[in-house]
């Protein structure tokens, strides 16, 4: 073999390992969002029934002409019950990590800046709160306060906010080590002009794809939560509770009802996994 | 008044790390600049130069000693806006990093705008614009330059870029820590003629860090040769390159290459030197 053909193998070696994280695995999963997103803003507008409708006379249909994927026990449509759940599933998603992030952010962010006896109170904190299991922590929350989405939100927020703070305390730890912020600090930059105008801004592109990540995972315990009562109440339509109801149909050898959400809810996490991943990648800090 | 700086008995010492003894990194430091001169701080990696600039800038708090510029005594303590840009207009910094020393989200112009606006008496738009080319002429960079960002530029393109970013708050000292250091020879060079024009236009003093004696010699009059965080020897730079008076100053002299340079000899002298401190 010549010593052209060695350097010519090793030159195309990082271009297959790029080609192995094809991008149309990304693009399929972009695609998934961007259904799930469409259909939870134009659900009115794309699902052929009112979610709620009932009708008695067409009760555990399978999968046929007139209903694309089936009807549950009361006869609703599947198909529309899954797409106007979107919205609150999503949403639900988007208020919990949201309200998990301004929390962790701050944390993170101060004790990355202030170090010292801030840091290691505000460790503990963090630390206590990983001790409980998330579901436990919203349980307890729930139990204080009453079910109902909001509290499923502020409860799992709690949960999640930890992770958020530990993570950024660690970025925000590594960037505050630059000499620009030094530079800045020298220029007559306040303490909080600096985090909220230079450092924050700089923090955002490692942040966003570890959220995004966040975001499949948040979806998937807000779901748990649903399913097992705490958070949406009946007739709405968000796709934990609808499993939970589908349950009945299981024991009858009707499958669709609960399976259909389920992996509705499967595939979506899945697909923000594989764009938060794919995110993080591409967003990562160039100097 | 024509002292830039005066510096007097500065101490610093860090607090011991678990089973090892208490570092003094900077030891009764006391020098003086002239407006508009340049010091050279000389010295080995650990002999306290970074720590002297880190409390002459005000990024660390001297356990002991007072440092004077432009005629005013820097305390630890002073809060409020008008206090920090006061401190900024007394002291800018060039970091020797030209990869971690600029915001890697700002373009060169949004940058030199960020500093004007906090900085200029007037912050009208043409009067920032205005600064801007004067800045960028300064430092030696064209217009073209002013939309790119940090990740575009090289090494000595950024670290005129910093230079200019420490200008634009129109200080009466600049520190440069070891600010050419991480630059080839050539660009080097170019840096420190234009060092040595911006110290003639502005009449900024400057204070200059580095390892590297050929580079003292070509841009200060005054040096400061460092060891083990004390001032062993201080003069006027010609007179101390040439003829050195005290044992570790020639020792760094020898240990740079040069025509009659012999490794042997520098090994045996930095094996005396690390046997009698």
């Amino acid at each position: 073999m010549t010593i052209d053909g060695i350097s010519a193998r090793t030159a195309a070696a990082p271009l297959a390992g790029r080609r192995r994280r094809s991008p149309w695995t990304f693009r399929v999963c972009i695609a998934i969002l961007g259904v799930a997103v469409a259909a939870a803003v134009f659900a009115p507008l794309v699902a052929p029934y009112e979610p709620d409708a009932t009708d008695f006379s067409a009760i555990w249909l399978p999968p046929g002409p007139g209903h694309w994927l089936g009807t549950d026990q009361l006869g609703r449509d599947i198909l529309s019950r899954v797409i106007h759940g979107a919205r609150p599933s999503l949403l639900g998603a988007i208020a919990l990590l949201a309200f998990a992030t301004v929390l962790g952010v701050l944390i993170g962010v101060v004790a990355a800046w202030r170090r010292g006896w801030v840091d290691t109170v505000l460790a503990r904190i963090t630390d206590v709160m990983f001790a409980f299991p998330g579901l436990l922590f919203v349980v307890l929350v729930i139990a204080v306060f009453d079910r109902g989405p909001a509290t499923a939100v502020i409860g799992m927020g709690l949960a999640f906010a930890p992770l958020i703070a530990k993570f950024t305390r660690a970025i925000a730890l590594e960037e505050l080590a630059r000499p620009y912020v030094d530079a800045y600090r020298l220029q007559g930059v306040g303490g909080v002009q600096l985090i909220a105008r230079y450092l924050l801004p700089n923090l955002m592109p490692t942040l966003v794809g570890y959220l995004v990540v966040l975001f499949g995972e948040g979806l998937m315990s807000l779901a748990s939560l649903n399913f097992l009562g705490f958070g949406a109440q009946p007739p709405s339509s968000e796709w934990g509770l609808m499993v939970q109801e589908g349950r009945a149909g299981v024991i009858q050898g009707v499958l669709g009802p609960a399976l259909i959400p389920g992996l509705t809810i499967a595939v979506v996490v899945v697909a923000t996994n594989v764009v938060g991943v794919r995110l993080s990648d591409k967003l990562a800090v160039r100097t | 008044m024509s002292e830039a700086v005066r510096v007097s008995d500065l101490t610093k010492t860090y607090p011991a790390r678990r089973g090892g003894a208490r570092v003094v990194a900077v030891k009764d430091v006391s020098f003086e600049l002239a407006k508009g001169e340049s010091l050279g701080l000389v010295g080995e990696s650990g002999s306290g130069k970074t720590t002297l600039t880190r409390l002459l800038v005000g990024l660390a708090r001297p356990d002991a000693g007072t440092i004077v510029i432009d005629g005013r005594t820097r305390e630890g303590r002073e809060r409020g806006r008008a206090a920090r840009l006061r401190r900024a207009k007394e002291v800018q910094m060039v970091f020797q990093d030209p990869y971690g020393s600029l915001d890697r989200r700002m373009s060169v112009e949004a940058a030199l705008r960020d500093v004007l606006r906090r900085h200029l008496p007037d912050p009208a738009k043409d009067t920032v614009r205005a600064r801007i080319s004067e800045l960028m002429d300064h430092v030696g960079l064209s217009e073209k330059h002013l939309g790119s960002r940090p990740h575009e530029l090289s090494g000595g393109q950024r670290q005129r870029v910093a230079i200019a970013k420490a200008l634009a708050v129109d200080p009466a000292v600049l520190v440069l820590d070891e600010a050419v250091s991480a630059l080839d020879v050539s660009v080097q060079a170019q840096i420190l003629a234009l060092l040595n024009r911006i110290r003639a236009e502005t009449g900024v003093s400057l204070v200059f860090v580095t390892h590297d004696l050929a580079v003292v010699n070509e841009v200060t009059g005054q040096i400061l040769v460092m060891y083990k965080g004390e001032a062993v020897e201080r003069g006027v730079t010609a007179e101390v390159l040439r003829r050195p008076r005290h044992p570790y100053t020639d020792m760094l002299l020898s240990s740079a290459p040069g025509p009659n340079w012999q490794p042997e000899r520098v090994a045996e002298l930095r094996a005396a030197f690390a046997g009698t401190p």
